[in-house]
Parts: C-alpha cells; structure tokens; sequence
C-alpha cells in the first residue's frame, strides 16, 4: 500500500516537471520565438501583435501559472496554422497513433515471447542460434530504412498493402511491422536472458524435485518469475516506440501524433509543437507508471516493502 | 538385514571434463539416517542430484545403478522418473532462501507437491495445513497466504521439509539442511527430522561437512574425498577410530577447548581438480603418511573392522601392524599468560548504533533499527576478545563501529585512553593504522583487478608508510612470508588463490600497517573446517609473536572455546553475558548461554546430548521486546522480565551477566 502510494505520488511530480518543461520548451528555443515564427522580414507591428497574442509579453511566472490554469481546462491554445484549437488537432491524432503503437506491441510481444522462450529452451541449439540471428538483424536495421523497403516489396512488387495513408486495417499492417521489429528483437533477446537466468535459480530445482514436469516448471514457476523484468524492460521501451513512431508515421503519411510533431514544427506552429510533445511525454508517462503499478501488483517482495 | 532400501553402485558422474563422482557405492536400510561427509568440492552435492536425476545441464551420469527397492532409477524414463521424485525419493537443499519459488504463496507451493503425486483435489487444502501443522510451523492458515520473503530462514527450511514430506516418501535427501541456520535453528531442524523419521520410518540420506552434525544425527556414514567415497562406517566406530588418513585429519582439525594451546592439526593443500585422472591415492599430496605405492597405485578397499571399511595403502596386509601407531603428538604451544591484568587496550562503553527506518515519499524516519544497543566491551593487549551471537545480532556492526567505519550513535570507544568516537576522518588517521579489520568474505574484500602485492600495499600507501611502489612490493612479499604464503605471490592477481589463501592475503593487508587491534569477523566462516585450522592456527601465531589483540567476531562456539581468553554473549544488540572463556562457556548463567551452547552439535556420538532447545526465532531488533529481549524464547522467563532490562550482575570479578534470576548470588 505505501508503495503503491509512493509510486503515484512520483508520477505526479514527474506529470509537473513535463508540463513545466514543456511550458519552458518556447523559451529554450534560442533567438526570438516570434521572429522564427513569421519568418524573416516580418513587420514589427506583426511581431508585437503574435507576441501579445501569445502572452509572450508579460512576465514569464504569470505565462506559467496561465499556462497551468490552461492545462487544467484543457486548454492548449491556438494552433497558428490552422487556428483551431491544438487539443482539438490533438484529438484526432492520437488515435491512429495509439492503433498503432497498439499494434506494433501487439505484434511485437506475440513474436518475441515464444521466440525467446523457445532460443532459452534450446540454448546453444539451432533454434536459438536463428532466433538471435534475426533479433540482432532486427535491432540493427533503422525504421528509416526498413519502412520504404518493406512499401517496395509489399506494395510496389507484391500489391499486397496500400502504399501508404490510413485505409482499412491492411494500412496498418506495413507502419506496424516497422515499427515493432526492433522492440521485438529487443525483447526476444531480453525474455531469452531472463528465463535463462531463472531456469538456473534453485526454486527451479526444487520444482523439479517435487515431480514437476517441463510444462509445469516452465508456466507456473519459471516463466512466472521471468516477466518480471522483462515488464520493466517493456515499459522503458515504450519510449523508443514513441520516438520510432516520428519516423514510421513520416514514411507511411500515417496521420498521428509523430507527423504531427514533424508538420508543425516545419510549419513553426508553436503552440502545436508544445502540445504534442505534451501528449507523448504525458503518454510515456502513464505507460511506465502502470508497468510500475503492474509489476508491484506480480512481485510480493516488492508490494510488502 | 532385509533388503536394503537404496542400493548405489560404481556411480560415476561428469560435469563436462570434470569427473566429479566416481565409483560411489552406498546402501541405505529403510528408516536409516546414514550421512555422506566431506568438505566442500568433494562431490557430495553432485551424488545427490545424480540419484534424483537432476543434475545440471553439463552434468552427465556416465555409469553405475542407483537400485530404489531394486528398481534401477536410472533405467527409467524421464517420466517414470518424475513419478518418483517427490513421491518416494524427496530431496531438501541448502539454500532455503532461494530454494522457494518468491512469486508463489507458501500453501500453493505445498499444494502442488501434493497435488502431483496425490491426486484426491478435494481434500489438498486440509492436508497443506495438515503438513504445515507437522514441520512445527505456527499459524499455518496464515503462513500458507504468505509468501517466502515474509518467513524466516528457519521456516523456509520447514516449508522445504513440508513440501518434501508431501508425497510420503521412504527417502529423503537433504543436502546441507542446516549449513546456512543458525544453531539454534540447526538443532530445531535437525529434531524435527528426527521426529518425522521416527514417525514415518523415513530413511534419510544426510549430506554435510558438519562432524557434530553427523556425530548427533546419523548411525552410519560415508566419507567423500575428491570424487570418490574413501571410508564407510557406523557413526560410533567412526568416531572411536576413524581409519582413513582424511578422515583423522578432519577430526582432529576441529578447534575444541581441549585443544586450547595447542596448534590444530591444519591440512596442507585443496582438495586436487577432478579433471584429471588419478593414478595413485587421491589424497597423497596432502597425506602426512603417503608411501610411495601412494603415488603409482590405486588405494584398495580393506575392512578396518565389522562394516568400517577404508581405501588406503596403511591397511595393506604387510602395513597393517605399523598402520595402527599413533599419529605423533601435536605440539604443544606455549600459552603466555599475557595481558591479563594489563589496562585495557581498547575500551568500549555503552555503545549504540541505530539505523533509522524510512518510509514513504518523503522517507520520513518511522522507527529505529537498534542494531547495537548498550555494548561495553575491554580488550586487553595480546588478548583475545570474541563476540558471539547468532545472525543479526549485531556482532559485524558493533565491529564496524568500534573502528569507526560507522558512526555510533552513542556510547565511548576510548583507545589507550583516547575517545575514538566522534573523531574526524583526518583525525582518526592516527589511530587507523593500529586498529585494522579482516572479513568474513575474502573474495568481496579485495579488488580483483589489483596485484595482490598492491592490495597488500594499499593501506602503507594510504597512510604514507611507504612511499614508492617497489619498497610496498618488497614489504609486501615478506608478509606475504609471514602468514605462510611465497613472496612471489605480489605479481599474481586475487583470484588465482583458494579461500583460505585469500584469507592469508588479507591478514597480511591488515598486518600491513603493523597494528595493535585487528576486528576479525567471522574470518573462518567461509571456510572448511582444515582450511579453518590453518587460519587459527596463523592467527594464533602472530598473536603470540607481535602481541596482537584480536576482537574476534563468530558465530562459532568451538572456535570460541579454541581461539578466545575472555568471551560476551550478544543477543539483539545487547550483551547478555560476558566473562572468561572458561567461565562463560564451562558455567554458562544466562539461559540464552546456556541454549546457545546446547545446540551446538559435538562431534562425538558418546558425549551427553543436552536437550535445551529454543522455540521460534530471533525477533527482529527494529522491534526488540520489551525489558530482557530474550523473555519470549527464554525457558525460564517469568513475568517480571518482560518489565525491564537486567542490569548486568557479577558472578565473579570477571564475570557478568544480565538476567533477573543470577540475581541472589551477586
Ligand atoms: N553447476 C556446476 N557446473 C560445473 N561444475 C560444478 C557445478 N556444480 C558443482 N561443480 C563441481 O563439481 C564438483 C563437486 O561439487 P559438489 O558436488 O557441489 O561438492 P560438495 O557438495 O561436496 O561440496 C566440484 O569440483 C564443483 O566445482
Ligand atoms: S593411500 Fe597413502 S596417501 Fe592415500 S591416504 Fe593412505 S597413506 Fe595417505
Ligand atoms: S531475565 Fe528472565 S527472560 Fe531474561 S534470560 Fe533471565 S530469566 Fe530469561
Ligand atoms: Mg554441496
């Protein structure tokens, strides 16, 4: 219980030092942010009227705490492109990307489990030896990269999949596959380790002293301890995954969140870019304090402490 | 004689190059404690899992039979075999610590042994509870919800022996079983396998390297040496003439009180590597008696008397007349009645160390951990001190403290007059190199990536004693002299050397400096009991010829009895008793003292078996309770102990203890 509370009480201060980097993120920018706005050669008078529109004009602790009672109305401001409201924008760009963080997870986790699983069962055997190959082949090739190669064969030779845009479910095969390669050939690698490491450990032993027999030690007690830091490992990954998505969403003119960031900071939309890296931070965030609440929740040692 | 239950013959197993069990012949009768003795690396552990058939996965049984009620084990198939592990042949290991599975409630870990080889789902939940209630565990609704972090070690191991005990078996090994408990708890765990044999008419296959352990529990034995099984017996003719050359030099490696003054009889060397193939008697580097025939032939097995049977070339017929001359006496030490009443070297009074407990976001402090609490202490020049308790008594910290490698929270550590506490780093630099410690762990304690000569040099660098590294290295190589070990070994890296080598390398780091006060803490724990004996002996020695003092922290007795002139008894964070080596452990007053010494198995079958033995554990010291901490466990307690902390009261002028009931002779 005091665990569980102290973990919240963490996520809460790590939630107001992203809204306050955030918040500092216009300012850090060197030079005038209103000027990188408008370009060169603006006029002064439409500089002073962005600045004023802004706020940037007035102290910078009374653009803070307007900023924080904006945040708690859900009030992100004006995007200065398309001057609609930036959560509005938001909105409707976090769903595709959620669909597919979603499933390059999904996609993820279901080859690299019994991948793992199997190279630790067979270790030093063939099994093992392809099942790293391709892990380590997975970790090594770019999204940049394994994105227009999987639309030349898929798409261009094949005419499997759309070559790009969101259209039916087909769409999402080729931005998920590139984007779960490398978090599956990082996890494969990490489930392989660690049930390894937990088919040595004494309980192990003692499972198989009692009578047990290779299903059973496996399920109930090795793969039971081996999650646990695999979860960790899942939730620091989610990380890279966000940062993947920048890319894959570019390559794919998949519209979320990560072409977004790309659109708007191209278009120096400000108050745009500011509230999509506000939803990612906020989105890795919440991902690493439920692995967290979830990993309390599967290890006793720790939920007593 | 029926037909025996277990019938081993010509095991031999390998783990890769290493041919670490080798021609292994055993018989057990039904409901027979029989024990497999020897130091570590000899193959014992490795024979167990070569009969339950779970060896690791380099391990390969290469021959032999390992006969259960004439079934050959290793003739069945893995699923034959999976049906008699657990239901007729259990085994417990030796780390109960690890050997649970920590994501799994105790009840359901026990439910699946009993599920697997019962059956009848019905009734598994009464017959958790049911086992719980027979291993002694307190409470068994509750415990069966928990999970092994929240219980004990002492539990744990009677969880162990539960969930071994699930399918009834007429065998069970158990490897170790009390190797990583305190005595105490050994001798409650060792009673409960007792009566659980005689209950059932289990058969047990004891495995340690603890002589007393076998003296007190098994009726026969086995002695392992380096793969191989060098001596069978009954435990009584064993011990009234052990025949094989090893096996005496066990014996008499053991430090006893009746050996005070004297040296131990230490064995040379190691144990050999198993990787290479033996011509000749695998004991001959370090035999006092090889022969020649020692070295080129195979020792034969003769019979030394009614089923004591020993390997060695001493018994061969035209040797057996001279076989049986006494070994030559060792020699006896002169004991120097040093220091006794000399001003005390080191002076600790009322000493306290607390850790705080933090908690929650803020870490606010919500209680104390009083580790040690209330200690006073006198070291005299030349003499040694030990203190000794149980685990988590708070010996190591008191140590720690008393040099300042803690800050006591309160009390006074006066040196040759001088208070230590409170001093400043820059301060206690002068006192530093008097005052030197050695650890229990000589691995954790050095940097393996130094030079061995560097290691040594470390602390004369340190404190500006000598300046340049060639000087260090030549000061280090004749310490390294000193405590019995080539000079050459400056230029060889930490690793390259065996335990007690270690422990060597360490003790002449700390004599580096040339110190007057070494803390050893428990600098003998890790190792065999022969490897101990040379260390003893090493520490005895320089003692005797540089006048050091030793506080000496152990959880050993017989090391006690062997090693130390005064002794105090702690018992969490407190001194419960404390005097002359002679006074506290011949007439012991505290009954904490008393029970303490009472577990301590003797490694003589014909010695008296005292019965005291303590219920339950040692609490924990963030919640000590209240007036004497002992009330809870103590036998004699009665109401007025749990009102207020004796004083500490004198049986005679050296001689204190704290506890209500020495009162009226004080
Ligand atoms: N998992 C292992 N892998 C390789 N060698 C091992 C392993 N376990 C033990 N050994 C080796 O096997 C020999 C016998 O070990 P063991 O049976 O554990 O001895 P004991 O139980 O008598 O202490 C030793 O030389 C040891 O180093
Ligand atoms: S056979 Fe020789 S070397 Fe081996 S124990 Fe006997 S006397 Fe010693
Ligand atoms: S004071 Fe009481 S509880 Fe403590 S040791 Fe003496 S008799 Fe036992
Ligand atoms: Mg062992």
């Amino acid at each position: 219980m005091g665990a569980l509370l102290g973990r919240l009480g963490e996520a809460a201060a790590s939630l107001l030092g992203v809204c306050t980097l955030v918040f500092l993120l216009i300012h850090l920018v060197p030079g005038d942010p209103v000027a990188a706005m408008l370009g060169e050669g603006a006029r002064a008078v439409d500089q002073a009227e962005l600045r004023a529109a802004l706020g940037l004009d007035r102290p910078l602790w009374t653009q803070y705490l307007d900023y924080l009672g904006g945040l708690a109305r859900l009030d992100l401001g004006v995007s200065l492109h398309s001057g609609r409201a930036v959560t509005a924008l938001l909105a409707e760009r976090a769903g595709p990307t959620l669909e597919l963080a979603v499933a390059a997870l999904a996609l993820a986790v279901v080859v690299a489990l019994p991948l793992g699983v199997l190279a630790a069962l067979h270790q030093g055997g063939w099994i093992d030896r392809v099942a790293m190959g391709f892990s380590m082949l997975g970790a090594a090739i770019p999204n940049f990269w394994l994105g227009p190669l999987l639309i030349l064969v898929c798409s261009l030779w094949l005419g499997w999949t759309p070559v790009s845009g969101r259209d039916g479910p087909l769409s999402l095969l080729l931005p998920a596959l590139t984007l779960g390669t490398g978090l599956a050939a990082v996890l494969a690698r990490m489930v392989r380790s660690s049930l390894l490491e937990v088919l040595g450990e004494d309980y192990v032993r003692t499972a198989r002293a009692k009578g047990a027999g290779p299903a059973r030690v496996l399920w109930r007690h090795a793969l039971r301890n081996a999650w646990l830091p695999v979860l960790t490992l899942l939730g620091l990954q989610f990380g890279a995954l966000l940062g993947g998505a920048v890319i894959t969403e570019t390559v794919f003119a998949w519209p979320g969140l990560g072409s977004l960031v790309v659109e708007s900071i191209q278009a120096r939309d400000y108050p745009l870019v500011q509230g999509a890296v506000l939803v990612i931070a906020l989105a890795y965030l919440v991902v690493n304090t439920l692995t967290d609440l979830l990993y309390l929740a599967l290890d006793p040692r720790i939920r007593s402490r | 004689m029926s037909a025996p239950l277990l019938e081993v013959e010509g095991l031999s197993t390998t783990i890769g190059a290493a041919r670490v069990v080798d021609g292994v012949r055993l018989e057990l009768a039904r409901g027979e404690t029989f024990a497999l003795l020897g130091e570590s690396g000899c193959g014992k552990s490795m024979t167990a899992l070569s009969l339950m058939r779970l060896l690791p996965p380099a391990g390969r049984i290469e021959a032999g039979a390992v006969r259960l009620d004439g079934v050959d084990l290793l003739r069945l198939s893995e699923a034959e075999m999976r049906r008699v592990r657990g239901a007729r042949l259990a085994m417990i290991f030796q780390e109960p610590q690890t050997s649970l599975n920590p994501v799994m409630r105790i009840g359901a870990q026990i439910a699946e042994a009993v599920r697997l080889h019962a059956g009848a789902a019905a009734a598994v939940d009464a017959r958790v509870l049911e086992l719980l209630r027979a291993v002694g565990i307190p409470d068994p609704e509750r415990r069966a919800r928990e999970y092994p972090h929240q219980l004990s070690g002492g539990m744990k191991q009677r969880v162990m022996i539960a969930m071994a005990l699930a399918g009834d078996p007429e065998l069970l090994i158990a490897d170790e079983p009390t190797t990583a408990l305190d005595v105490t708890i050994q001798a409650q765990v060792l009673g409960l396998l007792k009566t659980l044999q005689q209950q059932s008419g289990l058969a047990v296959l004891l495995i340690t390297h603890d002589l007393g352990v076998v003296a007190e529990t098994a009726e026969r034995l086995a002695v392992m040496y380096a793969g191989e099984i060098v001596e069978t017996a009954t435990t009584a003719a064993f011990f009234a003439a052990p025949a094989h050359p090893y096996s005496r030099m066990l014996l008499e490696s053991l430090p006893t009180a009746d050996k005070r003054g004297a040296r131990l009889a230490a064995i040379p060397g190691r144990v050999p590597p198993l990787d290479r193939a033996f011509t000749g008697c695998r004991f001959v580097e370090r035999c006092p008696r090889a022969l020649a025939r020692c070295v080129e032939q195979l020792p034969p097995w003769h019979e030394a008397g009614a089923g004591h049977w020993v390997r060695c070339h001493l018994w061969d017929a035209d040797l057996v007349d001279t076989a049986t001359v006494a070994e030559p006496a060792v020699a006896e030490g002169e004991q120097v009645p040093v220091g006794e009443d000399a001003a005390p070297l080191l002076e600790v009074a009322d000493l306290k160390v607390h850790f705080p407990i933090h908690r929650g976001v803020l870490r606010r402090v919500v209680g104390q951990v009083r580790a040690v609490d209330g200690v006073s202490l006198r070291l005299r020049p030349g003499r040694t001190l030990a203190l000794v308790g149980e685990s988590g008594c708070g010996k190591t910290t008191a140590g720690k403290a008393l040099l300042q490698l803690i800050a006591p929270t309160a009390g006074s550590i006066r040196y040759q007059g001088h208070e230590l506490a409170g001093l400043s780093h820059r301060r206690m630099r002068r006192f530093r190199k008097d005052l030197q410690i050695i650890f229990q762990d000589p691995h954790a304690s050095m940097n393996p990536r130094m030079l061995v000569g560097d290691v040594i040099g470390e602390g004369l660098q340190a404190l500006g004693l000598a300046r340049t590294r060639p000087e260090r290295l030549r000061r280090a190589a004749e310490l390294l002299e000193l405590v019995g070990m080539p000079g050459a070994a400056v230029e060889r890296y930490p690793h390259e050397f065996s335990g007690g080598q270690r422990q060597r390398i360490c003790i002449a780091r700390a004599l580096a400096v040339d110190p007057r006060v070494i803390v050893c803490d428990e600098p003998t724990s890790a190792l065999d009991v022969s490897v101990q004996a040379q260390i003893l002996n090493l520490l005895k020695d320089l003692q005797a010829r540089l006048g050091l003092s030793y506080l000496f922290i152990t959880h050993d007795l017989s090391v006690v009895a062997y090693l130390a002139h005064e002794v105090a008894v702690m018992y969490l964070g407190r001194v419960v008793e404390q005097g002359r080596v002679e006074e506290v452990l011949e007439r012991p007053r505290h009954p904490y003292t008393r029970a303490l010494l009472s577990a301590v198995p003797v490694a003589d079958p014909r010695a008296e078996r005292r019965t005291l033995r303590l219920e339950g554990d040692m609490p924990s010291p963030s919640a000590p309770p209240p007036g004497c901490h002992f009330h809870p466990r103590c036998p004699e307690a009665r109401p007025e102990c749990a009102l207020a902390y004796p004083e500490g009261r004198a049986v005679s002028a050296t001689h204190r203890v704290h506890c209500i009931l020495v009162e009226a002779e004080g």
